[in-house]
């Protein structure tokens, strides 16, 4: 077992020395927040999958920590965050927003990974933990297309098939994403079931692996699904906190913060920088949801306020259903909040009041763009947007540090901000 | 006694277990449909609970879902309907569905409303050995409901044993690995497969279902097993047919017996 935080100048078993941050994978198997040896966290979690696609998943669950905890893969996962993805990402003093806030505010500037996102963290895991499982193919699901971006960019890279399965409906709401992932050379398949969004694009992925066991691996793209899934992922992301650890000590004096926020839809980000603080309790977690129209409206994806217990895509979690157990159609402004589950961490941090969970309205999320990008020259993404609106409804002191994950960058949602210039920028 | 125990008791060969999708294709029909395909000589039902995420489905069974959902169809209506049917057959019912309906639901309840309308079997196949083992396995035993689980060509020996010890009813052995409604893998494959799981000498009875859908197709898995189960296949048929008594008598009957060439 590699120590808590490794700074290794000299690496002997490096390709090439990192000159910066030597990321070790995740280790959080021993905290009180890790998953149990079935997955659970807590309640929720576990493997809740047809008998059909057991096979998939055991092999992962037999495989995956071996793989990533080897050498070589640690070897070429951190080659790879470093040169491709461009780690570390910076920790940002944001000055003129701290101002306003009257706190000090750090921002985790994941927008500045390859892709404009936390998302490629995930990606560039999975595919290399594909490629030492002899897999030749890859699926994914995406809703607004940056999960298949993502996905389809590692597959490019190692020149591995690569096959999307998105919503019909999303890919008529996210053609420029559709073009990125043709461009980088992967197929885009409707998902053409359901209610034809993320939810049924995830089905259809499952449904896709268990008609294709034996060369295909299945590259979800949050903390979600059956075990080993939001583990894996979830260690794959934590990277975003391993690296604020040493940022934050090194700009401040202190690992911890007083608070660290991030967005929610199925929690892949959150998850990232929540991970090596899980057991830190002077650090508060706050977890951010989709209000969509307001949590009342019934246009919402504020999961852990509206939803109840139950299982989605072969994990037990909180989702929104009716009363007979059928899944509902989420809404919110932002495509990957759209998400009518939450991953089982999340649910459980939130269940045993370890995390916070807030609900921002699209309207809030909207001016908090605009704010942002005012304030401090930093267009983010519409997800990662409600993060910032959170501001205006935590409780904090003034000697407070706190660290927004700035998930994403806004390029991708700028035809959704233009419709709102007249009442923000003016004609 | 189980009417599953009790059919297998008399009989051992060719049995047919014929699936449709409850609410589909109209609201109204599961009575229709269980009366027909008892009358036709079918000797197992399997009644499905629509819903929204079918993962172990294909295209067909996903859409009659989604139809049944749309057409209003609830557990509370369909308890009602297989109450009522209830007067007219005493054919072998089983209930398949996903574990969060009975969840949500609430297992006692589901399972009193199914010993209600005489249920005789449930499927879930989403629902993990020990989730049952731990905690369901008193609740079904109590009230005489047996459950069947699936096995693949994938699944071990060690895990279909197990699987043999906790099944009620029978054993519900998926032909090749693919969701329903699929084509059937390599025969030379799929009958090793079927030779293996018959040398086991399983204590339960073995049905085989996904890509039955036609007489040859029944009548080679019925070489290999105690019968096969027909669900996708059906459901076109209920689809394509403008009567559906008619429809369901002629598809019983060309299951039974050999197509005549016209």
């Amino acid at each position: 077992m590699l120590p808590a935080f490794h700074v290794n100048l000299h690496g002997s078993h490096e390709r090439r020395p990192c000159k910066f941050f030597i990321y070790d994978m995740g280790d959080n198997t021993k905290g009180a927040y890790a998953p149990d040896q079935r997955g659970y966290y807590g309640r929720f979690g576990g493997a809740y999958i047809p008998e059909l696609l057991r096979p998939c998943v055991e092999e992962l669950r037999r495989n995956y920590e071996q793989i990533t905890n080897s050498p070589d893969f640690e070897s070429e996962f951190k080659q790879l965050l470093k040169d491709y993805v461009g780690r570390p990402t910076p920790l940002f003093l944001a000055e003129r927003f701290s101002e306003h806030y009257g706190v000090k505010v750090y921002l985790k500037r994941e927008d500045l990974c390859h892709t404009g996102a936390h998302k490629v963290n995930n990606t560039i895991g999975q595919i290399l933990l594909a490629e030492r499982l002899g897999k030749k193919r890859i699926i994914a699901e995406t809703g607004a297309g940056q999960h298949g971006v993502a996905t389809a960019t590692v597959c490019a890279l190692k020149g591995i098939q690569c096959i999307v399965y998105m919503g019909e409906k999303d890919i008529e709401r996210q053609a420029p994403n559709v073009k990125r992932m043709k461009m980088l050379g992967a197929e885009v398949r409707p998902a053409m079931s359901g209610s034809r969004t993320l939810k049924d694009a995830t089905n259809e992925a499952i449904r896709d692996w268990i008609n294709n066991p034996a060369d295909t691996h299945y590259i979800i793209g949050s903390v979600v699904g059956p075990h080993p899934y939001p583990d894996m992922v979830a260690r794959f992301q934590s990277v975003i906190s391993k690296e604020m650890k040493a940022q934050l000590k090194e700009q401040t004096g202190k690992e911890n913060p007083d608070a660290i926020i991030a967005c929610v839809g199925g929690g892949s980000n959150a998850a990232g920088a929540f991970y090596h603080y899980l057991d830190d309790l002077d650090t508060r977690l706050i977890a951010v949801e989709a209000a969509g129209l307001g949590v009342d409206s019934g246009e919402t994806a504020a999961t852990s306020v509206i939803g109840s217990e139950g299982i989605i895509h072969g994990s037990r979690t909180l989702l929104m259903q009716n009363a007979e157990g059928q899944i509902e159609e989420p809404y919110s402004i932002s495509a990957g909040l759209d998400y009518p589950g939450i991953g089982p961490l999340h649910a459980h941090l939130i269940a045993s009041g370890r995390a916070e969970a807030v609900s921002i309205t699209d309207e809030e999320a909207i001016k908090a763009a605009f704010f942002l990008s005012r304030q401090e020259g930093i267009i983010p993404a519409l997800e990662t947007a409600h993060a910032f609106a959170a501001m205006d409804h935590i409780k904090y002191g003034s000697d407070d540090t706190i660290v927004i994950n700035l998930s994403g960058r806004g390029d991708k949602d700028l035809g959704t901000y233009i419709d709102y210039f007249d009442k923000y920028v003016g004609k | 006694m189980n009417g599953i125990k009790k059919l297998f008791e008399t009989k051992q060969k060719d049995v047919l277990n014929i699936y449709f999708t409850a609410g589909h294709p109209g609201l109204h029909d599961t009575g229709t449909i269980i009366k027909e395909l008892a009358d036709a000589g079918v000797d197992l039902i399997e009644v499905g609970m629509p819903y929204s995420d079918p993962l172990a489905d294909g295209l067909t069974i996903q859409q009659s879902s989604s139809i049944a959902l749309k057409n209003g169809m609830k557990l509370d209506l369909l308890f009602e309907q297989l109450m009522e049917v209830r007067k007219e057959t005493d054919i072998p019912l089983i209930l398949m569905g996903y574990f969060n309906q009975v969840m949500r639901y609430g297992p006692e309840k589901f399972l009193d409303a199914c010993q209600a309308a005489k249920i005789d079997g449930l499927i879930l196949p989403d629902m993990p050995l020990y989730e049952y083992e731990e905690n369901f396995k008193e609740m079904f035993e109590s009230r005489n409901i047996a459950i069947s689980f699936l096995i693949t060509p994938m699944t071990e020996e060690e895990r279909i044993l197990k699987i043999d010890k906790l099944t009620k009813g029978f054993i519900y052995m998926v032909s090749s690995n693919s969701t329903t409604g699929g084509t059937a893998s390599a025969d030379d494959e799929r009958l090793a497969y079927f030779k293996r799981i018959e040398g086991m000498n399983l204590k339960n009875p073995r049905l085989i279902g996904f890509g039955i859908s036609d007489h040859a197709s029944f009548s080679a898995a019925c070489a290999h097993a105690n019968g096969a189960i027909i669900g996708s296949a059906f459901i076109r048929a209920l689809q394509s047919g403008s009567d559906l008594r008619q429809s369901i008598r002629d598809f019983v009957r060309h299951i039974k017996s050999p197509v005549t060439a016209h």
